[in-house]
């Protein structure tokens, strides 16, 4: 099995959650995350005195996937994440052990 | 014989149901206007140190409320000298009776005490923005005791007592840019410049944690300045009150609006925080001078207030002083634009026939404001930098370092402000747990 971890931008969220449930996937883990890439911060204005912001907003998309899926998965979620812009964000994915439903207690891709 | 007795009765004032009522409603107004300083501050610090800027707001309601009640009205307004009051008969208010008036007004003694009241709780409030994150509960709450007692009250004497010398000099201050603002903007600098500046101050960002907050607060404070002002007068027979009301409405929209243009032209945008702080910024210069202005001279009061302010508050950084909230850049700038502007736009047709420069009566009463303006700033920076450095020598004003990094609010006070965690605060603390026993939070 694979973690796919995807931090991109907030206003994709629909978007890729709608093409991943057209490719099958169950169930995901939204996280407000917030970082930066090369797209840096922002500057905010408080009484004339200027603050760099460098944090920008991202979400955080987590989904567990079988092996065989992963690569295409993560197509699916760039493409849907994508708008040609700078600080569009990044989607990698690791190994995972196990996992297991925590209801019926079963393991492995069962679980998914 | 008979026409005699009659004219005499109509010139002694009788009680007035009217303005009665009125003050006491403007009263509770003046008091609203503290817990709306305290969301205003509240909201401009950060998560961390927002339950303790609220506390030192309210804490002001509480102490000086006694004080005044016990010494710090009869020592303010009493008649005694030019530099303080004294009147053994209201100490404690023991023997004021319930229709005794207040001398030459219509309403009674107990009404014009607790309007005064609300101001002397206000006041050291003011102060408590610029000293923001840092400062122990303990050491604040003795501060603004002392504070009352010798600076505020002497200063309310000088200014509004009958036989205050700054009254007696002829010093126009309606509602208070000098007792109040100039006062508790100077304080402020006296008491930040021994103290020092927050950790992180220049370095980290400080950005306010809820500017909706700020918006109410700024509100609150708009809503409670109409009983402040207006109910200055003490009464409404001759029109006075209603003209201060008007110009309190119109200096403080256009100050918000010049402050706004002000930002727009320098920094690129139109900011709710520049917004709320021009409002106020109009607010505080137009207490004093919106008794001897037009309607059109509470235009340039609050446009010439709002510019002043906004250009004001960025010198905090270029001086290295760390007025944290800027009340000595929007309180004391503003109040003393408010005060010294009556020399050049009193109209002669307000609360006195006082003429500015603008309208023919030349520099005159322009010295008498910069003498009024300038005694109080001086007086109020002094005692109260002496006030910090003897609190701060004795029991110390600042907590320490690891406490105010990792925020006054669990420090100081055993709270966290919020608690948006679904679980968080919850856990462990069942309506069945005894509240002496010690509940585990994970915070």
């Amino acid at each position: 099995m694979k973690l796919i971890t995807a931090v991109v931008k907030p206003h994709r969220l629909d978007e890729i959650k709608e093409a991943l449930q057209a490719f099958g996937v169950h169930g995901l883990t939204v996280t407000e995350a917030s970082g930066y890439g090369r797209q840096r911060g922002h500057t905010e204005v408080y009484r004339g005195a200027e603050y760099t912001v460098d944090l920008v907003p991202k979400i955080r998309i987590e989904v567990l996937a079988e092996d065989d899926d992963a690569d295409q998965l993560i197509d699916v979620i760039v493409k849907a994440a994508r708008t040609g812009k700078i600080g569009d964000g990044k989607v990698w994915s690791l190994p995972v052990e196990t996992a297991v439903r925590v209801r019926t207690g079963e393991r492995g891709p069962d679980a998914l | 014989m008979a026409s005699a007795a009659i004219t005499l009765a109509a010139e002694a004032p009788k009680l007035s149901s009217a303005n009665t009522g009125f003050m006491l409603i403007a009263s509770a107004l003046v008091l609203i206007m503290t817990p709306g300083l305290a969301f205003f501050y509240g909201g401009m610090v950060r998560v961390k140190s927002t339950l303790n800027m609220l506390m030192m707001s309210f804490i002001s309601i509480g102490i000086v409320t006694i004080l005044w009640v016990l010494y710090g009205f009869s020592l303010a307004f009493g008649t005694h000298n030019g530099l303080i009051g004294w009147d053994s008969d209201w100490f404690g208010l023991s023997k004021v009776g319930l229709t005794d008036l207040w001398p030459g007004y219509t309403i009674p003694i107990f009404v014009f005490m607790v309007f005064q009241m609300m101001f002397a709780v206000i006041t050291p409030a003011l102060i408590s923005g610029a000293l923001a994150d840092r400062v122990k509960f303990s050491a604040w709450s003795l501060f603004v005791a002392l504070w009352l007692t010798v600076v505020y009250v002497p200063v309310a004497h000088w200014v509004w007592g009958a036989d205050g010398w700054a009254y007696k000099l002829g010093v126009i201050d309606f509602a208070g840019g000098t007792a109040v603002h100039i006062n508790a903007g100077a304080g402020a600098l006296g008491v930040i410049l021994v103290i020092g500046k927050r950790v992180g101050f220049k370095k980290d960002p400080m950005r306010p944690h809820s500017l909706p907050l700020v918006m109410l607060g700024a509100g609150l404070l708009w809503f409670g300045w109409f009983g402040f002002n207006a109910g200055s007068w003490l009464g409404n027979d001759d029109g006075v009150g209603a003209l201060m009301f008007v110009n309190t409405q119109v200096a403080t929209a256009a100050a918000m609006l010049a402050w706004l243009a002000y930002e727009k032209i320098r920094h690129g945008a139109f900011t709710t925080l520049g917004a709320a702080s021009g409002a106020v910024a109009g607010l505080v210069a137009i207490t004093p001078s919106g008794g001897a202005v037009s309607p059109m001279g509470a235009i340039a009061v609050g446009v010439i207030a709002g510019v002043a302010c906004a250009a004001a508050v960025g010198l905090k950084y270029k001086f290295g002083f760390d007025d944290s909230l800027d009340v000595v850049g929007v309180h004391m700038v503003g109040g003393i634009a408010g005060s010294l502007l009556i020399g050049l736009f009193a109209s002669g047709k307000g609360q006195s026939a006082v003429k500015g420069l603008f309208y023919g009566g030349g520099m005159h009463q322009f010295w008498i404001q910069c003498a009024g303006v300038f005694a109080v700033l001086f007086y109020s920076l002094i005692v109260s930098a002496i006030l910090a450095f003897l609190l701060d020598k004795t029991i110390g004003m600042r907590v320490t370092e690891d406490e105010e990094i990792s925020g006054i609010d669990q420090a100081e006070h055993a709270e966290t402000a919020y608690d948006f965690s679904g679980a968080g605060g919850g856990l462990g603390s069942s309506p069945s747990v005894a509240a002496t026993e010690t509940k585990k939070v994970d915070a």
